[in-house]
This record gives C-alpha cells, structure tokens and sequence, in this order.
C-alpha cells in the first residue's frame, strides 16, 4: 500500500452533511482491503471528531493520511477553543446545544471513545485559535 | 434469527434493503442516543431507535450495524431512506413503543448486547 492523502472540509452546525467525510473516507479504507475491525475503530473516532467540528465549533478541516503501518488522522477547527480538555475528556461533560441533543449527541461520551479507539490521540487547544486532534491507528 | 423474521415479530414495514432480508442478526441495541451506540463493539447488531435523522444512518455506516428498525411510528424522510439504501442498510418502520418491540424481540430470544 503506498502512502494516500485526503482532505475534507467540515461545515459548523450542519448535521445533514455531518459524517459524509466520514463516509467518503470509510469507502477509501474498504477500497484498500483494511481489515473492517480496525476500518470500524478508524470511522468511529473520525465520525465522532466531524461531529464534534459540526457540532461545537465555526467549522475546520480533515487531513488523513494513509501509509502501509497506519493511518493518521488530523481534524483541526477554527475556535473557539476548549478551555479545560481534561474536564472535556471526561465522560458526561458536554456543552451540547439543544440541537446537537436533538440530534442523538451530547452525552459527553464522544472524546473517550476516540481514545478507546485509537493508538495515539492528541489533543491540543487554544481558545479564540482553534482546537487540533491528532490520532492515530496501527495498521 | 433473519432480518424477516424480526419484520414479522414486530408487524413492521420494510421502507428499503428488500434484498437483504436474510442477514443474520444476533444482538440488539434500543437507543436514542448515538453518543451511546457509537460505543458499541458488536458485529450482527440492530439498532431499534426513535431517533429518525440523517446521523441516525451515518451512525449505522460507522458502526457496521446492518438494519435499522424505526419504532413509536417514527417515520423516514426520503433522504434518509436514499442514505440507507446507498450502505446497503435494511431499514423497518414499526408502530410499536420501543419497549414493546424490545420485548417481543427479547421474547423470541434475540439477545441484549450487555
Ligand atoms: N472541536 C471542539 N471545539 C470546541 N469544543 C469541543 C470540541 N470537541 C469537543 N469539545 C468540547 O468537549 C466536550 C466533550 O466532547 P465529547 O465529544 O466528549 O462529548 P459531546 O460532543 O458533548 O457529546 P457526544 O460526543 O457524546 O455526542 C463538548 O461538549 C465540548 O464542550
Ligand atoms: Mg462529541
């Protein structure tokens, strides 16, 4: 497998195309005959990061990179900012909208699963800049 | 058990994946919360849920989850009927409460998944 690049732009508060580089990305993997478990731990932590973009900040980007070890992943937003990440990591903590509940999220679940999910995650934030996660998955 | 069977036990309506009323199904989840199943490591899994939006099928799509019931009569919208049939999911529509159609399920053996 030789080394891909993609790169997705994410819209804030638009949850009817939440999830399609997601999509998009998940039809890359399947494409390169990755085994669907580790396909499946790759889409999970990436849909949750989209969302999380879609849902809590003014919108960003995706860069995914594939190489034949593992694919990496990079979501990185406009702001604002996370002003406590290791309250945000906690499981329950969500500054939701009511509209991100009613679309099905805002359990504060989102963060701890992609690290469940994933060999390396980082995250780093600076508010009123942005917020950048980093995450890893061996392949 | 076969996704038939379940249209059958719930007195469903299949809205789309006609095609692949024989998948095996082993596991359920009932959830409105897609924080919640996003967690979930289970293959041959269905998700029973009120929730009827577009994330409710892109969630399915991460987590490989095969068939889709829609219940408490909730309904779906043209976009997420294309969205299903686009991944190949098997998406049901049944006029049961969620406990109701956990119920008659659980009853004819379908296992929770914890
Ligand atoms: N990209 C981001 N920009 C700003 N804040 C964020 C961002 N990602 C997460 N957060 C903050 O961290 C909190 C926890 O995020 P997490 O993904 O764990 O839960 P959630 O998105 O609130 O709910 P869930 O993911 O369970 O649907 C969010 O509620 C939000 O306050
Ligand atoms: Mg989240």
């Amino acid at each position: 497998m030789k080394k891909l690049f993609f790169e997705y732009s994410v819209e804030a508060g638009n949850f009817t195309k939440a999830g399609d580089a997601s999509s998009n990305f998940k039809k890359v993997l399947k494409q390169l005959n990755v085994d669907p478990q580790v396909i499946k731990r790759i889409v999970v932590a990436l849909y949750e990061g989209e969302v999380n973009i879609v849902a809590h900040s003014v919108g960003g980007n995706i860069f995914c990179n594939i190489d034949p070890k593992s694919v990496n992943l990079i979501l990185k937003d406009d702001g604002p900012g996370i002003p406590d990440i290791n309250k945000a990591m906690q499981v329950g903590f969500s500054t939701a909208s009511a509209k991100v509940r009613e679309m099905g999220f805002g359990a504060g679940m989102g963060l701890v699963n992609m690290k469940n999910n994933v060999d390396f995650l980082k995250i780093e934030s600076e508010m009123g800049k942005g917020t950048k996660v980093e995450l890893t998955v061996n392949l | 058990m076969i996704i038939s069977d379940i249209v059958e036990i719930l007195k469903a309506d299949v809205i789309c994946g006609h095609e692949y009323l024989n998948r095996e199904v082993k596991n359920v989840v009932a959830s409105d919360l897609m924080s919640d199943v996003l967690t979930i490591n289970s293959d041959q899994l269905l998700l029973l849920t009120g929730l009827s939006n577009i994330q409710t099928i892109r969630t399915a799509e991460m987590s490989d989850i095969q068939c889709v019931v829609l219940v408490r009569n909730k309904k779906a919208s043209p976009e997420i009927i294309d969205l299903a049939e686009e991944n190949g999911i098997v998406l049901i529509e049944c006029e049961h409460s969620t406990y109701k159609s956990c119920g008659l399920l659980f009853q004819e053996g379908l296992k929770s998944i914890y």
